[in-house]
């Protein structure tokens, strides 16, 4: 079989970018676990201060594990781009004669191997304060890894439109909450559904559909503004 | 806010130009254009004759950017970084270690960025250069916090760059091009 040798190239590139990040991201551990941190205390904070009522907490658990989630990924999202634009990486993918919107697909999916996966990996740890049955916490985690994925793609459209803004983060979550809504409305549904005995087979479809158009659509719309951000 | 207009320049293959001006003059907006980094408001740059626009994706394969920014990782080593560079650019035949010998820093290959002095950050952004070929080169400021050596590295590898028929444009405003009359002289005036 014969590859086209630009799209070979490609698919070295991205790699690339791929384990770089990872690479930073062990050099520069808190952007590991300062996300990981923040949602552990959230979700453990709340059955302390609420008390053990069993049904209370069953009630409420997904709603705030995925409240949590969607902060955590809300606090380093402005952050995707940042570095990359302050010390010049950007305007080499720029111009590392790929097209930017397949880079950014490599940038987006290694933020959210540091954020959204590890994230997913902890929530049935923290699911047991909320006496989520074993179903449930399945949902939860496909659930959380699904919707990691959207909200990564969105935070990174959010970062790459406020990238050449002096109060981005502010900017940023006003761009982005609102966009990710759907997801979170989805996602805990999906788990609260399980918890009670219900089919989520559907919601969690549907968050699939959400990641895939997400990864087709986002960075389209991202490379232009990463585009316009080092203009 | 205009920077730059009624500027035209035309290079050719196997020849260096230098931008020269006061700050602010706009020497690396002028090099940011013919990147394509920049969108001009008015005109166009040509590369081979087709305006670069139309495919900038294949145009950029075509050049080198060397900013003012160093586009460098400071929590990665030299070989680190200059590993992803090639991996990003020049799939094979790229050796990121003879780059780095080439400018005299084999020695900084496992020591990360940050822990350089900027004048060593500035090498190994420059062993970029030598990853592979390209017919134009595009530097802002390649001189800045060289020592003679390492200048004088860069003086060579341009005149081999236009020797094999590739083509510099640099920004340079300390430059004394009286040491270097192989490099021509293009002067920008300050912005009205």
């Amino acid at each position: 079989m014969r590859t086209d040798p630009a799209a070979a190239g490609l698919t070295q590139s991205m790699l690339a970018i791929v384990r770089r990040e990872l690479l930073l991201s062990l050099r520069r551990i808190g952007d590991l676990t300062t996300p990981l941190v923040f949602f552990a205390i959230i979700c453990t904070l709340f059955p302390l201060a609420l008390g053990p009522s069993r049904e209370l907490l069953a009630l409420i658990g997904p709603g705030i594990v995925w409240v949590a989630a969607l902060l955590a990924q809300l606090l380093t999202a402005s952050s995707i781009f940042r570095q990359d634009f302050e010390d010049g990486s950007l305007e080499l993918y720029i111009l590392a004669g790929h097209p930017l919107a397949a880079l950014v697909v490599a940038k987006v999916l290694a933020y959210w191997l540091i954020t959204g996966l590890p994230l997913t990996l902890v929530s049935p740890l923290l699911a047991v304060g909320y006496q989520l049955s074993g179903e449930a916490v399945w949902v939860l985690m496909v659930s959380l890894a699904l919707g990691t994925l959207v909200l990564s793609l969105l935070g990174a459209l959010g970062a790459a439109l406020t990238l050449a803004s002096r109060q981005g983060n502010a900017l940023l979550s006003l761009l982005v909450v609102p966009l990710s809504l759907p997801v979170l409305i989805v996602g805990a549904r999906a788990v609260a559904l399980a918890a009670t005995g219900g089919v989520a087979a559907a919601a969690l479809k549907l968050l699939a559909a959400g990641a895939l158009l997400g990864i087709v659509l986002a960075p389209l719309a991202i490379a232009p503004a990463l585009r316009i951000a080092v203009d | 806010m205009t920077v730059l207009a009624q500027v035209s320049l035309e290079l050719t293959a196997g020849e260096t130009v230098v931008l020269q001006g006061p700050n602010g003059s706009g020497k690396t907006t002028l090099l940011r254009v013919v990147g394509g980094l920049t969108q001009p408001l008015d005109g166009e740059v040509r590369f081979a004759g087709a305006p670069i626009r139309h495919d900038l994706a294949a145009y950029s394969r075509q050049l080198l950017w060397y900013g003012h920014k160093a586009g460098l990782k400071d929590e990665l080593t030299a070989i680190e970084n200059l590993t992803l560079h090639a991996q990003l650019r020049h799939a094979d035949a790229a050796d990121p270690d003879e780059a780095l010998r080439q400018f005299g820093i084999a020695d900084c290959r496992d020591r990360v960025v940050g822990a350089l002095s900027a004048g060593q950050k500035r090498r190994v952004a420059l062993a970029r250069l030598v990853l592979g070929q390209v017919p134009l080169w595009l530097l802002d400021e390649p001189f800045t916090n060289l020592d003679q050596a390492a200048a004088q590295t860069l003086h060579e590898l341009i005149a081999a760059h236009n020797a094999a028929g590739g083509t510099c444009l640099l920004a340079a405003h300390a430059l004394r091009l009286e040491a270097y009359p192989a490099y021509r002289p293009f002067s920008l005036e300050a912005a009205a």
